[in-house]
């Protein structure tokens, strides 16, 4: 492991990929901080820069926009009360009263603190728990990983929908649809196309998470401009107040980060959970935790209140990488992107990546720490001078947002085809999301769509057609029985609510 | 009866899951690959069958609306614009090269939503593109195809 480490410095630590780290952190603060703009939107509009870099730098400069894209939603519920992006919703609950009391400095200070202990905690626990899991994940036959597979489509799902699993199911299957476009990959027979050669080779994965998130981000931010109810509710951005943490304040997050970064990154592991359900239930937590007194101050601006969320959502997002790395199967939207990334690039993560990449997984893992640093160092002085970007006017936003999608595409395959099915793709997205269909379902159904249908006819002509393989293992019928828990509980959640 | 704006969508995604498995049945496949316990037709034939199911359950199901959507607050006008000039932009890219097209695009983007500071608006498209297009092309080396500006040799 200690040589793996020193791989992994030795890349992260390069000129080039420090500056694509500072380069990352600071481009996905920008992006995260804007309302209705995440990190998966941030990462996606990266990805056309990345092609001509090598995987490793690629990849850094990927985690830098991650992690930054996280910190920026912060600052955006801090300032605005308006998430940009649904892991830092419960950010706002104290972190916005906190700024409505002339001490949005301090929260920010605070959320930086708080990211920066939970991202650099977890990172410790991935590279400890990633390559015993990569030994572990070698055990792992076909019919464990199309189970693995299933389980993390329903829980995503399950997690995503907001009590509406059923849309989220829809959307899922409406993405492996969309990923059985074009040939077969065995026998080379093209399904789907309708005899039209630009779809041959199937939907491109940029141009899918281009559509369904960047332009249709884009396309509901205009959309929805005449919404009174989503005017931002703006605090000064020039007068933030002192960004100093006292001695009590200290001693509370001290307390408050440990533990939520150990919830953080668990979350973050599971299929399907990652930064949203780890920064609520580290809330929750946090609240059953603290004296009565400090209970009290829930939602008025408390210190553990605000340290929490911010804690277990930087861990959950270390935590996400665990599957990514160790199994191949992402965990989280977020991910999902970063896999189709990898492959763009030629690398199939996975158990073996760590035997045959030695530096990519090292190095993702080394420049996690790095990142970390970089977003406290770069990010906390400049604070005042970033929230002002919060008033970039929509006019310019979104012809940008719009530009930037349509130049990846193009980048890619140089023909129109694909501009006119991402721009049909994103209307289409924009009016699924106007009725709450989740898009972090489709996309990760989209880039496992292959892998599923592989595992799946791996495990089909072992069997022999029968679906015996479904229990015919240990690992495989525990995964599947999680998964049946899953839908139980939702259908059970369902028909209590209606009661 | 009115059909409330799910249920529609769910309808739309049945009509979509049933073309999709009707042209499942139809994938042509080897003869010899017509009976194995797995050919191209099997994943796509679980997925229709898997729409239809889900689709239908969600037409079935009684829905406890949560949040109705006030279509009143919503900018027809300005996404049908974005849209109609996205889609020229597409149909002219190739034609009149990255540059011209992209620059003008956004300059009719700007203008659409409202903006109406020319002076910035040309900032932010014509010098704002070729300052890209140099980042990509000169410094990062991603090649970007521009016919036109290769007819006038900006383009190697």
């Amino acid at each position: 492991m200690i040589e793996g480490i020193l791989i992994g410095l030795s890349t992260a630590l390069s000129l080039t990929n420090i500056l694509m780290v500072m380069v990352g952190c600071f481009a996905g603060t920008i992006i995260g901080m804007l309302p209705g703009l995440g990190p998966m939107t941030a990462i996606a509009l990266m990805i056309p820069i990345t092609y001509g870099f090598d995987p490793s730098t690629g990849l850094i400069l990927m985690a830098g926009v991650y992690y930054g894209a996280v910190f920026g939603g912060s600052t955006s519920s801090i300032l605005l009360n308006a998430p940009g992006i649904p892991g830092t919703v419960a950010t706002a609950f104290d972190g916005y009263p906190m700024a409505q009391q002339g001490k949005a400095g301090k929260a920010l200070a605070i959320a930086a603190y708080s990211s920066f202990a939970g991202g650099t905690i977890s990172a410790i626990f991935l590279l400890v728990a990633a390559p015993s899991l990569s030994k572990v994940s070698l055990a792992f036959r076909s019919p464990d990983y199309f189970a693995l597979m299933i389980l993390g489509l329903t829980a995503i799902s399950a997690f995503s929908s907001k009590g509406q699993f059923l849309k989220a199911m829809m959307m899922v299957v409406l993405g492996l649809m969309l990923a059985t476009v074009g040939q077969d990959s065995l026998s080379d027979i093209t399904r789907f196309t309708f005899n039209n050669m630009n779809l041959t080779d199937g939907i491109s994965f940029v141009l899918i998470v281009m559509a369904t998130f960047a332009m249709s981000e884009a396309l509901t931010i205009v959309f929805r401009g005449k919404d009174p109810n989503r005017a931002a509710k703006q605090i000064s951005l020039t007068e933030l107040g002192s960004i100093k943490v006292n001695k009590e304040e200290t001693i509370k997050m001290a307390k408050t980060i440990p533990r939520s970064s150990i919830l953080g990154f668990l979350i973050g592991v599971l299929p399907g959970a990652g930064a949203t359900i780890a920064s609520f239930l580290a809330y929750g937590m946090e609240r059953n935790y603290v004296n009565e007194e400090e209970k009290q101050k829930f939602g008025k601006g408390s210190v553990h209140g605000l340290s929490a969320p911010e804690t277990a959502n930087n861990a959950a997002c270390s935590g996400s990488f665990v599957p990514l790395l160790t199994l191949g199967i992402p965990g989280s939207g977020t991910t999902a992107v970063m896999l189709g990334a990898l492959l763009g690039f030629g690398i199939q993560p996975g158990p073996r990546l760590y035997q045959t990449n030695p530096e990519i997984f090292w190095s993702v893992i080394m420049s996690m720490y790095i990142g970390m640093v970089v977003l406290l160092i770069l990010n906390l002085p400049l604070i005042p001078y970033i929230a002002r970007i919060l008033a970039v006017p929509r006019n310019y936003l979104i012809p940008l947002i719009l530009f930037f999608s349509v130049t990846g595409i193009y980048l890619m395959s140089f023909n129109n085809f694909d501009i006119f099915l991402m721009i049909i793709i994103a209307v289409v997205a924009t009016f699924l999301r106007l009725y709450d269909f989740p898009m972090p379902p489709l996309i990760l159904a989209f880039v496992l769509g292959g892998l599923m249908e592989e595992t799946l006819r791996r495990s089909l002509l072992i069997s022999d057609g029968s679906p015996n393989f479904l229990w015919d293992r240990p690992i495989t019928l525990i995964i599947l029985l999680i998964t049946i828990t899953i839908v139980g509980w939702q259908i059970f959640s369902t028909f209590r609510k209606k009661n | 009866m009115r059909i409330s704006p799910t249920k529609f969508i769910s309808l739309l995604f049945l009509v979509l899951s049933v073309f999709y498995l009707y042209t499942a049945y139809n994938i042509q496949v080897f003869a010899f690959d017509e009976n194995a316990p797995f050919n191209a037709r099997t994943f796509p034939i679980y997925l229709g069958w898997a729409g239809i199911v889900l689709s239908s359950l969600k037409i079935i199901l009684p829905e406890k609306i949560t949040k109705e959507v006030n279509h009143k607050h919503l900018d027809y006008k300005s996404i049908i614009y974005l849209i109609i000039i996205s889609l020229i932009y597409a149909a002219v890219i190739l034609k009149i090269g990255y540059f011209i097209s992209t620059s003008l695009f956004l300059f009719a983007s700007y203008y659409f939503l409202g903006e109406r500071r020319w002076g910035l608006m040309f900032i932010l498209s014509f010098p704002f593109v070729a300052a890209f297009m140099y980042l990509l092309h000169g410094l990062l080396n991603i090649y970007l195809r521009d016919p036109f500006l290769k007819y006038i040799g900006v383009m190697g």
